[in-house]
Formats: structure tokens, C-alpha cells, sequence
């Protein structure tokens, strides 16, 4: 059988064993609830906390400000709609990006119908924010800047710090989705000015359907799930142990193991990038040169359509995705893609490739040897590249 | 990315009638880069109005390759008023169906022939029975200019 080259991380991300490893007692022999008093529920009880403390420690947060949910677009609705209702009396404006993810965007927009204003910030070629604009954007009646961390398509991290001490002088929340950042690039919620943060286990390495929400000690959000005293009443229902201890191990190792494992990340990426931009004509990166996600490589192929790329480097075993209509199920491409400026056809023709620290040198030049090869037929099926010869031609 | 039918897959991956035709008798381009499908249809129809030969070209989904290349294979060989009957929904037949969301592409396959079509009466000076004048079809250079990189 033909090899799997994923490089589809950024999507999801395969558990390591040693994760599910430390997962599979807390299914069939530690198995109580830890809300319980014997010691079979607190046997549970202590796992939740350990795994508490241990991301508690890896953003310099304090246990209990660490808040367990299913996973980040749970955490970002959470954040952004409790916020907005507890500070509805001080204001009802809110600033984001126009590059969020859709657990943002869409909640902001939910927010929008019940009348609050958002204000969605513009971003550069690369993809980043203006600071400029964020401190004109702020006015007396703003409560909640949410500035992703780091985007989850073309790999681009946002000024984060400096984001949270404007923030933070304006006397304004600052929540950031660390989905894709969180593992990947170190993180300190109070140097950082951060007052709430959303991650999730999947994207490193961790189990699916488990998650957290960083909230500063103090903030008054509205419980999220009414009915039960769990996780300091805030968010109801029995903790999901098992996944809270994978993502509590999956955070532990991703921390300890982020020095090495990121520099031979972005050494792999950089080697990628600069074959395939070599190698294919008419192709461009997109996003930030250096400011970028360690194992993010991005895109475009001008006069081809990203589903079909797709779908023939799957027939060369390669998994990569796409910002293309097609795959997004619209006909709109990516509005990430759109708001760094690319034009309509040109975002259709994009391919994300999003590495972790087990891909190899091998594995990058058979990518851009197949990637070079599917973009020469498809052009060749291309009437955009058949007009665009014809053009130059002349 | 959608659950595709063999069919599908099969003229996605060997794609029948792909190319052009020099001095096609009728060409039709339709479809829209914005939206990401372009689709090119190149005829060659003889005296006594049989389709000899038939190509295509297309930008677009997986979808978009498959219902153009099953339509070259239907329209081949046959006479236009046989080639005018066939509809996006015989397409979609023919590929063993598509899922909802690439029902257009079956759709941009019929005006793609129809806009050939129309090209080709156009040519000629002729009338074709029952044919309309295809929507969205599109010209060289009327595409916006694009950015060098």
C-alpha cells in the first residue's frame, strides 16, 4: 500500500500513544465520577486537577482560571458571548479580525442580531492587524478585543502581546483563540496581557472533543452549561475525564518537547516552501515569511481549482486542504484568503500544508515533485491558463 | 471534499476528450472564475450537422472535470438536434449523480454545450431550433486583469 503522507495537521492532528496511553485507565479502572466522595471518584478528582495544573503551568495561568470544554469553537462562544453579556452595561461594542475563525466571526455576528456592534478589523498582505487601527477602533463603549493568536489557514501570528497591553490600558477584555498556536509557540497570559484564551486538545496531538477556556480570576462570565457545581460552577455536566487527562498529557509533552520539536517544524517548512516556490511557476506563499505557525506552509497555484489539487495529490497519498469554494461548501473562497487581498480565482487555487515534527526531508521533495506535477496537468486542462498563454503570447 | 460516485471519480481521474480543437467549428466558454468553475467546450460539426469531435477545458472541482468530460462523451457522434436534448439531468444520470452542492456543475455543462452551440450558428449564419442565447457565457478579455506576482 502507498504510503500516507499527512500533512493535515492543522485540522487534526493524530493522538500520540503516550496519550492514549495515559487516557485508557480513566475508561475501565479509574472510571468514577470525580464529583463522588469515594475514593474510586477521587482518583478521578485528582487526575482533573493534575491535568488543571499541568496547563495551568504551560501558560503561566493559575489552575483555576483553566476551564474545561469540548474544544475551542465551545471555548470561543463561550468567551465571546459571556463577555459581552456581563459587560453589556458598560457597552455593546465588540473588535475582532476579519481573518477569525467562524467560531468567532459567527458568534460575533450572532451578537451583531442582538445588538451589539462589531468592528472587524482589517489585516495586511501577511495577515496582521494593525495596531493603529486597533486603538482608533476602540471607543468608550467597547468591552471585548478578540485577535486570534495565530491564523489556523495561512499560519500568520498576530502581535499578540502587544494587542493585550493596548487592551489592557483601554481598560478593554482581551480574548484570543490560541487554537492553532497553543503547543506551538509559548504562550504567558499575564505577560501578554491575555484575559481569556481558547485551545483545544486535537490540534496537538491530544484527544478530539476536549478543550479549555482560559479565564482570568476575576472576570464575571455567566456560567456556560447551568447544572452542576463543575468546574467552579461555570460549566455543568461530568467532566469528560478521560479527555481532560489526554489533553493535560498532550499539553505536558507538547511544552517540554516545543524548543526542538518547532525549530525542526520550521526548518522542514521553510525547505518545503522554498522547493515548491521554485519548482511551480505562477505560485505564490501566503502569509507571513517568518511570523508564521511553525509547520504552516500556504498556497496559491494561479489557474487551478483546490478541490481538484486535492483530490490528486490524495491519489498520490498526500493530504493537504484547501481554501477553495469547492471545499468550503459556498462559492465564496476563503475569507481569509479574500482579506489579505487575493483576488477571487486566484484563493481558489490554494493549498494549505501544515507539518509536524514526524514529516522528513524525503517526504517534502516527493510533495513538490507531485504538487509540480498535478499543477502542469491541471493547467493544461485550465481555459484560464490556456487564455493566459494565448495573452502572453501575443 | 464530497462523497463522489466511481463514475465521478473515473472521468475525474482519466478525463475522456480533453483539449482543444484548432479552428473548432463553435467554441463556448461559460461559468465564472470568481465562483471557481470555467468550463470550455470546443465543437467540430460537419456538413450534414453531426458533432465529428468534441474537447474540453475546464478550471474547476472535481465535479466540474467529470460532468464535462461525461458531456463530451454524450454529444460525440451525435446530430445538434440530438445534442440539444441533452440535459444537465442526463449528466448527472450518466455519472451516477452527484451530491447536492455540484448540481451547478451539471448545469455549467449544459450551457457549455449549448453556448458552443451558438457559437458555432452564430459562424454559420444559421438558426438552431429551440436554442437560446446561453446566459452566462463569457469572452476572452473580459476577465478582470490580474495581478503579477
Amino acid at each position: 500500500m502507498q504510503e500516507v503522507i499527512y500533512l493535515d495537521n492543522a485540522a487534526t492532528t493524530a493522538t500520540r500513544p503516550e496519550v492514549v496511553e495515559a487516557m485508557l485507565p480513566y475508561f475501565t479502572q479509574h472510571y468514577g465520577n470525580p464529583s463522588t466522595i469515594y475514593s474510586l471518584g477521587q482518583e478521578s478528582h485528582a487526575a482533573v486537577d493534575h491535568a488543571r495544573e499541568v496547563i495551568a503551568g504551560s501558560l503561566g495561568a493559575k489552575p483555576e482560571e483553566i476551564y474545561f470544554t469540548a474544544g475551542g469553537s465551545e471555548s470561543d462562544n463561550w468567551a465571546i458571548k459571556a463577555a459581552a453579556e456581563a459587560y453589556a452595561k458598560k457597552g455593546k461594542h465588540i473588535i475582532t479580525s476579519k481573518i477569525e475563525h467562524h467560531a468567532v466571526l459567527h458568534t460575533c455576528q450572532y451578537l451583531e442580531q442582538h445588538g451589539f456592534e462589531v468592528t472587524y478589523l482589517d489585516v495586511d498582505e501577511y495577515g496582521r492587524i494593525s495596531l493603529d487601527e486597533l486603538k482608533a477602533a476602540i471607543r468608550p463603549d467597547t468591552i471585548l478585543i478578540s485577535i486570534m493568536f495565530a491564523n489556523n489557514e495561512i499560519g500568520t501570528i498576530e502581535p499578540v502581546a502587544e494587542i493585550g497591553k493596548i487592551a489592557r490600558q483601554a481598560g478593554v477584555l482581551f480574548h484570543t483563540d490560541a487554537v492553532q498556536a497553543y503547543g506551538q509557540v509559548p504562550i504567558d497570559v499575564d505577560a501578554m496581557c491575555i484575559d481569556m484564551l481558547s485551545a483545544s486538545g486535537h490540534k496537538l496531538s491530544g484527544p478530539k472533543g476536549i478543550g479549555f477556556l482560559y479565564i482570568r480570576k476575576g472576570l464575571k462570565l455567566r456560567s456556560f452549561v447551568h447544572g452542576g457545581a463543575q468546574e467552579r460552577k461555570r460549566r455543568a455536566g461530568t467532566e469528560n475525564v478521560p479527555g481532560i487527562v489526554g489533553l493535560g498529557k498532550a499539553a505536558e509533552i507538547a511544552l517540554k518537547t516545543m524548543p526542538e520539536r518547532t525549530a525542526k517544524e520550521r526548518e522542514l517548512r521553510d525547505y518545503l516552501i522554498k522547493n515548491m516556490l521554485e519548482k511551480v511557476p505562477y505560485s505564490r506563499l501566503n502569509g507571513h515569511p517568518e511570523e508564521r505557525l511553525p509547520g504552516n506552509a500556504n498556497f496559491c497555484f494561479r489557474f487551478v481549482e483546490g478541490e481538484s489539487l486535492l483530490m490528486m495529490l490524495d491519489m498520490a497519498g498526500i493530504c493537504g486542504s484547501s481554501g477553495s469554494a469547492c471545499t468550503s461548501g459556498s462559492l465564496d473562497p476563503s475569507h481569509v484568503l479574500l482579506a489579505i487581498g487575493l483576488p477571487h480565482e486566484i484563493a481558489h487555487g490554494s493549498l494549505r500544508l501544515t507539518l509536524n515534527e514526524s514529516n522528513t526531508k524525503e517526504q517534502m521533495d516527493y510533495v513538490v515533485e507531485n504538487t509540480a506535477r498535478i499543477i502542469e496537468q491541471l493547467r493544461a486542462m485550465s481555459p484560464l491558463y490556456e487564455d493566459f498563454v494565448k495573452k502572453n503570447a501575443k | 471534499m464530497s462523497a463522489y460516485s466511481e463514475k465521478v471519480m473515473d472521468h475525474f481521474q482519466h478525463p475522456r476528450n480533453m483539449g482543444e480543437i484548432e479552428n473548432a467549428s463553435g467554441v463556448g466558454t461559460v461559468g465564472n472564475a470568481k465562483c471557481g468553475d470555467i468550463m470550455r467546450i470546443f465543437l467540430d460539426i460537419d456538413d450534414d450537422g453531426i458533432i465529428r469531435d468534441v474537447k474540453f477545458k475546464t478550471f474547476g472541482c472535481g465535479a466540474a472535470v467529470a460532468t464535462s468530460s461525461m458531456a463530451t462523451e454524450l454529444v460525440k457522434g451525435k446530430r445538434i438536434e440530438d445534442a440539444l436534448k441533452i440535459t444537465n439531468a442526463a449528466v448527472m444520470e450518466a455519472l451516477d449523480g452527484l451530491p447536492p452542492v455540484k448540481v451547478h456543475c451539471s448545469l455549467l455543462a449544459e450551457e457549455a454545450i449549448h453556448a458552443a452551440l451558438w457559437d458555432y450558428a452564430e459562424k454559420k449564419g444559421i438558426k438552431i431550433e429551440g436554442l437560446e442565447k446561453p446566459k452566462s457565457d463569457i469572452h476572452e478579455g473580459e476577465e478582470e486583469e490580474q495581478e503579477d506576482y
